[in-house]
This record gives C-alpha cells, sequence and structure tokens, in this order.
C-alpha cells in the first residue's frame, strides 16, 4: 500500500482537437483531475462530452497524425503527452491499461484466450512463453472464470458477454498496472452481470491497489463505486468533487439537472420526469461562452449576458467541490434547493 | 385502468402465446434439430390506455414476444387478439386493416428509419400503406403529427440523417401513432439515448397516451425506466413470464427471487441508499434457451432453489390481486445489506453464434439480393436479439 | 468436421450431375444441328442421318444424357453397328468428330497451358495486390494511398485485349524485347517458356491485381478501426505487431474467398488471353470449338470449368473453417 495520497494520475489542463475537414473538433478542453492509487474517480458525461476521447489521450491511443493532444497527464510523476509513442506504448499495458465497453468486439475472435493474455505477458515481462501462460491461468482465475484450465484454451465467442469481460479485465490487470481507466465497461451487458463486474472491479482495486477511472453515463454505478466525480459537458469538466457532495450538494445546473432526468427505481417520481430541454452541443460548433447556457434555465439570473459571452472558468467552492458557473452561491444554493425539492415532492 | 377483468374490452389479449425458432443442421440434407424456445407460453393483456412493461434480461423473450403480438414473427401456437380479433392465423392481406391498430417504435432510431427517404415520407407512409387520405391532405397531416411530436415542421423535406437521435426517435414516434393505433408496441424505445433525451422521449409517450388514449406494450431491459412509464409490469425470464403486478406492487413487493435480484442489481443514483440495499449476486448467465432447465426455468441461478424447483413447474398463480408469480417459494421479505449469491458456478455452456461460410453467405445474396439480410441482420429488427438461423 | 466433408463432397456430386443435365438440355436446344456439322460439301440427307446416328443423337435427350453418364464411368462406343465405331474410353467426356479425338483427351492436352498461366498469374496478383492493398491502408489519405489507388483504377479499366494487344506491338514486334509468343512446357524449355508466359502473365495479374489492392485496402481500413486493434494497442504491443498479427489475420481472411474462385475461373480458361498470346490452353480450345460449333468439346469445357468452380467452393469453405474458428462446420 502506498503511504501517502500522492495522486497517481494526474491531470492538468488536458485538451484534445481533431482538425477536421468542417473545422477544427474540440473534443477535450482543459481537463484536470486526479486520481489516488485505491481510489475510484468516475467520468459521468452524455455522449459527446468528451469523456471516452479524454481516456484514450491518456492511454496514448489517439492517433498523433490525426489528433493534436496538449496539457499534461502525470503517471507517476512523468508527463505522458511528452512521452515518446514508444515510450507510451511501454506504459500501456504495464502501469496503466484500459477495459472497453463492448467485450463481445474486444478481443480477437481467431486467437484463443490464453495466447490473447500471454501476449499481454510477454510483450512487457521477459519470461517464458509457459511462465506467461501460468500467469494467465492464475489471472483468470482471480477474474473468477470457472474451470480456468479448459477455459483458457477457449476462443472468445464460446464465452458469454460476462465472461469475456471477465477475461479483458484479467488482460488489463494481468501486468499490475497501478491505474485501471474503464470506459463504460458494463454498457453492454445485462444488469445481473453488470452488478458482477462492477464488484469484481472493486474487489481486485482492492487487491493491487489500483487507481480507477470508471467513464460511465450511468449515475448508479458512479453512487455504487466512485470516491470522487467528474461531470463532463462538451468537453469541459463542469463540476467536480466527492460522491457525496455531487449526489447530495450538487451545485451545477446541468449536474442537478442530469439528476433530475433520471427515473428513478426506489423513488416515487412524478407522472412527467423534468427533461433537460434540446440537445448536447455539437463539439465542432460550442457556444461561445458556458457550454451549457442554450440548455440552461437559470442563465437569465445572471446580468450581463455573462453565460452567452464570458466562458466560466472551474471555481473552487471548498471541500474539494468545484463548479464551472456564472452563478453566484447564493443563486446556485437557491437553484439547487428548488430542484431537489421539487424531486424530493413529486409522487405517483 | 389497471385493472386486468376478464371482459373483453382488453386492446391486446395473448393467451399462452409460443414462438419457437426451428434450429436446422446445414447443407443439402438439413433436418430441424432442436428448437429456441424464445416465447414459451406467455399470457397478458393490455386495457386501453394502459402501459405494459415487458422486463428481462436480454434472452429472455422480451423482444420476440412484442413482435410476435404484432405477427411481424409468426407464432408457434396460442392465442392473440388485437381488439376483439383473433389475429393469430391471419394472413397478411388480412393484416392490413389491423396494422392501423397497432403498430411499433424501435430501439434503434439510427437503422428503423430509411435513410433515402425524407422525414415527411417517412411519417406519411402509414397514409399511403392504408391508401387514407386524410382531410387537408397528408401533407398537412404530417406536419401536424411532426409539431405534436416536437419536430419543426418545417424539417418536412430533411433526411434523417440530418436529425439527432432523439430527434430521429421522435420520427419513429410520429410514424407509429400516424394513424391513431390502440396500442403501440415499444421495443426499447429509449436505450440507445442519453440520459437527457431520454426523460423528453418518456415524456413524450406519456403526452401521446394523454392524449389519444393509446396503450403501450413497453419493452424494456431498464426497471428504472419502466417504473417511470409502466401501470403494470411483467418480468420475464427464458421465455416465461416469472412474475406480473402492478407497478406499485412490483417494485415495493416483488416476490419472485428473480425480480428480486434483476432490482437489486440496478445500482441506485443515490451512493447512501446503494450502501444499505438489499444485494442478490446472481451467478453465472442465462441456460440456452434450445435446453432450458427442468422444472422452474430459474432455479440453476435461483438461492432459494430447492429440490422441487428442479423438477415441478410453477404455476402463474394470483398471490395478491393483480399480482401474479410463477415460483414455489415466494420471497416475501427483502434482505438488506446481505449478498446473496445463487448457486450457478457459470458453467452455462454458451451457444455458439453460427457463422456461415461464405459459400452460403454468397448465394443467399444471389437468392434475396440483400447483403445485409445474407449477413443475418435486418433492417427492421432492432440489435437486441439475433435473427434466428 | 469429416462429417461435414462428406456431405459437401455428396450435394457437390449431386450438384454436378444436375448441372450436367442443364448443360445436356441446354445444348440439344440449340438451333444448330451437329449431325449436319459434321456432314461435309456433298451432304444428303441419308448422310445426316448416318451422322446423326454415329453421333448417338438418334436417341432422346434424357437417353443421349444416360448414355453420357455411362460413359462417363465405363466408357462408351460411338457408332458400334457401323463398319467404323469410334472406341471413347472412359472417363467418356464425349467425342469430337469434327478434330477426330476424344473430348477428355483435347481438354487433358490443353490443360498444363491453362494451370501455368492461371497459377503463375495469381501468385503475382497476390503478392502485389496484397501488399499494395496493405501499403496504402497504412498510408491511408497520403498521396502514397492515392497513388495506389490511382493505379488501380487505371488496371482496373484497361480491357486485357487492350493492353494484350498492345503489349504485342510494342514489346514484340515494335520493340522486339522478347521473341514472338510460342508455347512449350516449362520442362522443356524453360526459358521460352518464361519468354512466352511473362507477358500474359502481367496482363493476367495486372487486372486482378487492381481489384485486389481495392479488396485489401479497404478490409484492412476496416479491420484497423475493429475494437480488438485497440485491445491489442492498449496493451503495449508494438505498432508492427498489432498490423502482422492482429489486423492482418483478421482482414485477410476474406480475401482467400475471393483468391479460391477467381483461381478457379481461370482454370476454366482466360479466353482472350490465350487467344491472343496463342497459347495452347482450355480457353483457346472453348474459342476455336465455338466457332467450329463442336459441341461436345464445349458441353466438355463447361462441365470441367464448373466442376473446378465447385471445388473450389468447398476447398474455400473448408480454409475458412480453418483459419476462423467461428465458422462451425457441422
Amino acid at each position: 500500500m502506498t503511504t501517502a495520497a500522492q495522486p497517481f494520475l494526474s491531470v492538468d489542463g488536458l485538451s484534445v482537437t481533431f482538425p477536421t475537414e468542417d473545422g477544427r473538433v474540440q473534443a477535450v478542453d482543459g481537463v484536470s483531475f486526479s486520481v489516488e492509487r485505491g481510489k475510484t474517480l468516475a467520468i459521468v458525461g452524455e455522449s459527446g462530452s468528451g469523456k471516452s476521447v479524454t481516456a484514450q489521450a491518456i492511454m496514448g491511443l489517439l492517433d498523433r497524425r490525426l489528433s493534436v493532444v496538449t496539457g499534461h497527464a502525470w503517471l507517476a510523476g512523468r508527463d505522458i503527452v511528452a512521452m515518446s509513442d514508444d515510450e507510451v506504448r511501454h506504459e500501456r499495458g504495464s502501469s496503466m491499461a484500459m477495459i472497453f465497453q463492448d467485450p463481445m468486439s474486444s478481443l480477437h475472435p481467431f486467437y484463443r484466450i490464453g495466447a490473447q493474455l500471454s501476449e499481454a505477458v510477454l510483450v512487457h515481462q521477459k519470461v517464458s512463453k509457459h511462465a506467461a501462460r501460468e500467469q494467465a491461468l492464475d489471472m483468470l482465475n482471480r477474474v473468477g472464470i470457472p474451470d480456468p484450465k479448459t477455459r483458457i484454451d477457449n476462443y472468445p465467442h464460446q464465452l458469454s458477454g460476462g465472461m469475456r469481460q471477465r477475461v479483458m479485465i484479467a488482460m488489463a490487470l494481468i501486468n499490475s498496472p497501478s491505474l485501471l481507466i474503464a470506459d463504460e465497461p458494463t454498457t453492454a451487458l445485462d444488469v445481473t452481470v453488470q452488478a458482477q463486474i462492477l464488484e469484481l472491479i472493486g474487489t481486485l482495486q482492492q487487491e493491487y491497489d489500483t487507481a480507477v477511472v470508471m467513464i460511465t453515463h450511468d449515475l448508479g454505478i458512479v453512487a455504487d463505486i466512485a470516491d470522487n466525480v467528474a461531470v463532463m459537458y462538451g468537453g469541459r469538466i463542469v463540476e467536480s468533487g466527492s460522491v457525496d457532495e455531487i449526489f447530495y450538494h450538487p451545485q451545477m445546473p446541468y449536474t442537478l439537472g442530469l439528476l433530475a432526468s433520471v427515473p428513478r427505481l426506489d423513488q416515487v417520481r412524478a407522472e412527467r420526469l423534468d427533461p433537460i430541454p434540446g440537445n448536447p452541443p455539437s463539439p465542432i460548433s460550442l457556444p461561445p461562452g458556458c457550454v451549457f447556457q442554450p440548455r440552461c434555465a437559470y442563465f437569465d439570473r445572471v446580468a450581463g449576458h455573462a453565460c452567452q459571452t464570458v466562458r466560466p472558468e472551474l471555481l473552487d467552492i471548498g471541500r474539494g467541490h468545484r463548479v464551472r458557473c456564472h452563478l453566484d452561491s447564493g443563486q446556485r444554493d437557491q437553484v439547487a434547493s428548488d430542484v431537489l425539492a421539487a424531486l424530493a415532492g413529486g409522487g405517483v | 385502468m389497471t385493472d386486468a377483468s376478464s371482459n373483453d374490452d382488453q386492446v391486446l389479449r395473448v393467451t399462452d402465446l409460443r414462438t419457437y425458432f426451428p434450429v436446422r443442421s446445414r447443407g443439402l440434407l438439413s433436418k430441424t434439430i432442436g428448437q429456441v424456445k424464445a416465447v414459451d407460453g406467455v399470457t397478458l393483456s393490455v386495457a386501453p390506455g394502459e402501459t405494459l412493461g415487458l422486463v428481462g434480461e436480454s434472452g429472455c423473450g422480451k423482444s420476440t414476444t412484442g413482435r410476435t403480438v404484432l405477427r411481424l414473427i409468426a407464432p408457434t401456437s396460442g392465442r392473440i387478439e388485437l381488439d376483439g380479433d383473433d389475429i393469430t392465423r391471419m394472413s397478411a392481406k388480412q393484416l392490413v386493416p389491423l396494422r392501423r391498430k397497432a403498430q411499433m417504435i424501435f430501439q434503434d432510431p439510427y437503422n428503423a428509419l430509411n435513410p433515402r427517404h425524407t422525414v415527411g415520407t417517412i411519417i406519411g407512409a402509414p397514409f399511403d400503406v392504408q391508401s387514407l387520405n386524410p382531410a387537408g391532405g397528408v401533407r398537412a397531416a404530417v406536419q401536424d403529427l411532426m409539431e405534436r411530436v416536437g419536430l419543426n415542421p418545417e424539417h418536412y423535406n430533411r433526411y434523417p440523417s440530418e436529425f439527432s437521435g432523439g430527434q430521429r426517435q421522435r420520427i419513429g414516434i410520429a410514424r407509429a401513432v400516424a394513424l391513431r393505433p390502440k396500442i403501440i408496441v415499444c421495443d426499447e424505445p429509449v436505450s440507445a439515448l442519453d440520459v437527457s433525451i431520454q426523460a423528453q422521449i418518456m415524456n413524450l409517450l406519456k403526452d401521446l397516451q394523454d392524449d389519444f388514449g393509446v396503450s403501450y406494450l413497453f419493452v424494456a431491459h431498464d426497471l428504472a425506466v419502466v417504473r417511470q412509464i409502466a401501470h403494470r409490469v411483467a418480468v420475464m425470464y427464458l421465455g416465461h413470464i416469472v412474475e406480473l403486478a402492478s407497478r406499485e406492487e412490483l417494485y415495493s413487493r416483488p416476490l419472485h427471487p428473480y425480480t428480486h435480484a434483476l432490482l437489486s442489481a440496478v445500482p441506485l443514483p443515490d451512493p447512501r441508499a446503494q450502501a444499505s440495499r438489499e444485494q442478490i449476486r446472481l451467478r453465472g448467465d442465462l441456460p440456452s434457451p434450445i435446453n432450458p432447465p427442468s422444472g422452474c426455468v430459474f432455479h440453476t441461478r435461483c438461492f432459494r432453489a430447492e429440490e422441487r424447483c428442479t423438477v415441478e413447474i410453477p404455476e402463474l398463480r394470483e398471490f395478491s390481486a393483480g399480482h401474479t408469480v410463477a415460483c414455489h417459494f415466494p420471497m416475501l421479505e427483502v434482505i438488506p445489506g446481505a449478498v446473496i449469491e445463487g448457486p450457478d458456478s457459470g458453467l452455462t455452456p454458451q451457444p455458439v453464434p453460427y457463422i456461415r461460410p461464405p459459400s452460403e453467405v454468397i448465394s443467399d445474396i444471389a437468392e434475396s439480393g440483400s447483403l445485409a439480410r445474407a449477413a443475418g441482420v435486418d433492417y427492421v429488427e432492432g440489435p437486441d436479439t439475433p435473427v434466428p438461423q | 468436421m469429416s462429417a461435414y466433408v462428406v456431405r459437401r463432397v455428396l450435394s457437390m456430386i449431386l450438384l454436378l450431375a444436375l448441372l450436367s443435365l442443364v448443360v445436356f438440355i441446354l445444348f440439344s436446344l440449340l438451333p444448330a444441328d451437329p449431325a449436319r456439322l459434321t456432314c461435309g460439301k456433298s451432304c444428303t440427307p441419308e448422310i445426316i442421318e448416318a451422322n446423326r446416328h454415329r453421333l448417338g443423337l438418334d436417341i432422346p435427350v434424357f437417353a443421349q444424357y444416360w448414355e453420357f453418364l455411362k460413359g462417363l464411368f465405363f466408357g462408351r462406343t460411338y457408332a458400334a453397328n457401323s463398319p467404323d465405331p469410334v472406341q471413347c474410353s472412359a472417363p467418356c467426356l464425349g467425342y469430337s468428330f469434327k478434330r477426330g479425338e476424344e473430348v477428355f483427351v483435347l481438354i487433358k492436352e490443353r490443360l498444363p497451358a491453362t494451370i501455368w498461366l492461371a497459377f503463375g498469374a495469381f501468385v503475382l496478383w497476390l503478392v502485389a495486390g496484397i501488399s499494395l492493398g496493405i501499403y496504402a491502408a497504412l498510408r491511408r489519405g497520403r498521396w502514397q494511398d492515392r497513388t495506389v489507388m490511382g493505379v488501380a483504377l487505371v488496371g482496373y479499366s484497361l480491357p486485357s485485349f487492350f493492353i494484350g494487344l498492345v503489349a504485342i506491338f510494342f514489346i514484340i514486334i515494335r520493340f522486339q524485347l522478347l521473341p514472338f509468343p510460342s508455347y512449350v512446357s516449362p520442362f522443356e524449355n524453360p526459358l521460352q517458356f518464361l519468354q512466352t508466359m511473362i507477358l500474359p502473365w502481367i496482363i493476367l495479374a495486372t487486372l486482378y491485381a487492381a481489384f485486389y489492392m481495392r479488396l485489401t485496402r479497404n478490409q484492412m481500413l476496416e479491420v484497423l478501426g475493429d475494437d480488438y486493434i485497440r485491445t491489442a494497442r492498449a496493451k503495449g504491443l508494438p505498432e508492427r505487431v498489432v498490423i502482422r498479427k492482429h489486423a492482418l489475420r483478421a482482414g485477410l481472411t476474406p480475401i482467400v474467398t475471393a483468391a479460391g474462385l477467381d483461381l478457379a475461373g481461370l482454370l476454366g480458361g482466360a479466353i482472350i488471353l490465350e487467344s491472343i498470346f496463342s497459347l495452347p490452353g482450355i480457353g483457346s480450345l472453348a474459342v476455336n470449338s465455338v466457332n467450329d460449333a463442336d459441341l461436345p468439346v464445349i458441353v466438355g469445357i463447361t462441365l470441367v470449368a464448373a466442376t473446378f468452380i465447385i471445388v473450389a467452393n468447398l476447398i474455400v469453405d473448408l480454409l475458412y473453417a480453418v483459419i476462423d474458428p467461428r465458422v462451425r462446420l457441422s
């Protein structure tokens, strides 16, 4: 176990742009966050919020010919953004690893499970093929694959979706990375299988003392496993803080809108939900001021059209809670208590 | 509204519906070697203006049920009554006038719309099919509909690719409600959409129901979404309805162990509540519907299963008014905190997807002229359930 | 697997039988009367009748087909009752009275030239097409990609008879870089063989390579966007391993199908090139036989070419199952 709360991953002003024929696409804009070992940061956002691109930029998976990455991503004190392709490649799969949304298509259909796992060992460790296979077998056991001695010689199509995601997790953790990025790892799975996979990630995280970045759109998953949360919208972090701060003291109108629009399993809600109007912005044409302004119900409370014209900064409001909003603290409290009261008050 | 009386005022009444897909060996001398029992004895009914939620995990047969009641898939046996008419064995021609009464909304707003047709053509298609000429002309009627579902009527001549996912789902809804059907089968209508858009679409469906009194058979895997929109909820597992109750009953007093497991698997967007609730972890995977378990189909993964469950099929019986459950040992208590695990070791053999050798695909393309169909992908079928071979 | 092969072979035989029947009926419906065509200048109805009998055409079509099938397995004798019967030993694909030769023997003599032409071109086009296709895919959108695809488009759109004639005119007649084509077996005179074959190989390969470049490039681009390629990169594999081990194997699989069927198609004779370069292959035999209305030879070639295609189909399917473990042959 690490002694100090020194963050293992510290992202500072990370931006990603894609020059395209339709113009410059600003997919990620000045994102900063950090994760300690053993802790989980959830990045929440809708499609186009830039959450997956952020993850791929950290992993160095973006093609440098097609994208421009600026800022810093410090991995144990070394900046991944400044590394050469080959240096990042050595970190990938050894000190940082990633699992993806669709376990069906993320494994190579032509190679046996064992071969795909051993390959991950052999590229980073100087061991024999036999030793690599032993590690693979041990890892399959740890992720709860029943009868691993047989399964190791299976092809991916012979396993169910949940089993395949377990194999992906085994592959990601086989070199004991200190950072695991999980990009919507359960979205393609059924809820009962999702519960198994989330539990497995949690168990292994404790075992290996791994820093986990969980990318998801599901607020339930955030509540279940996160220590800290970053809410992304239009390529920017619009609110971040501890899981308690975000769920019980949300301040940003977008976060409030999300909480108001999810149907709840455990609560009696009004017959009609209270959705955020409109559509998420296109990264090709982001609004000049606050990215959320066109869908925000409260921008007219801010004097001088600041929301339409001035880009709000991510403001530290204490307790590690940051908000990107022009509303002053009194207005934010007012808005938050209105929304939360409406949520609690409604009933069928 | 939630009163499922035995009067024949139900919009849809399905009795002992079975949909089996034959599993055939390949080649010139092919023979049927088994059956996928996708829907195996489903009985349900939907009252006017009511929403019946049909929930379950992938492979439980919910989508097949939804398609079979519209006769998009031929039923193997059972009875389907649409607004009093028995449509189980009707010919395609006989079905045409009845299609006015029943429509469908699909999961994937990207694939369910023909990319080469304008929005106006797509939404107006039902009028053409039924040879109807609404007062004021089709164009006016379509623009009315567009307005009603929250689309800009001036976008009449645009193509689906010019719309966002949520807007495309609105197009699909406008098409479905064009002829004021009595019932719409909604197959995962919001699961491909972002959270903020999901809520918009659910509100729209609710508004349309209030305005037109349409009924929904709402097929979905998301239990929170179903709770928001359904009046009654049926839970399916491996082709069977295992529990059916009013929304209030099902979510506050679930009886079937599988319903408990499903509910407890959905993480709540509330960290404190999530940390202190009932947790049941089902282990393993869904058994193969080709060779379902004996007795109760859920017994291989059930944490309450006893000897009796492996031999005796539980009947769907009424536990309290309007609340039926198919279980020998219904669960009356909620167990908070503790994690309960089912017995299945996860060794369920997986049905191997059949990938066809190239020659078969080529000959299929030659026959059907459609690459998509030959590849086992159907234009109108959603991606949820693989098209049975 | 073995049960699958047996079943496939059985259905293959059935298919061939059916096909030969169709070919047989089709040719019997043709207005051309072989009995008349084999009759010389001083033709009388009696001679035609006699010829018809000699050819075995004086019985109903289905009886003719039965005779044909019997001949295939046991050989047959044409005009058995006449003073000069003609013996055609098994496997008898028919007898060309025009050439006074058994069809099977005719085809057997012509097959080597066709096989050499087809295989030589096959190797050339696979090597050129696949390697350039991969190269273009890896340089997607850059000038290398555009150049390769431009060349492919040109190669694709040039008809082979045109390049063939131009090549003969410039390379052989005008600049005399190569001697005039005259086919010999490579075992007799390897140099002359190569000098004869090199041009037809290149021309045939150009045509196919252009197609394979595009196919390979598109396959590779599709595969390189697949999720498991991203997984391979996330493991930290060097890019060349990602390409060679992960992308190539998946990307080239569909090419096996195309290549197998194209090769089989060529074994039925590259009609135009064989004629232009006067190669004594199946293709030129087919052309000559059509000109002469030599029906038995045409029927024979049709059946042989069809057999190649059907067998290739089976081989491709089996090969596919070996490459892609998801394909179950049962």
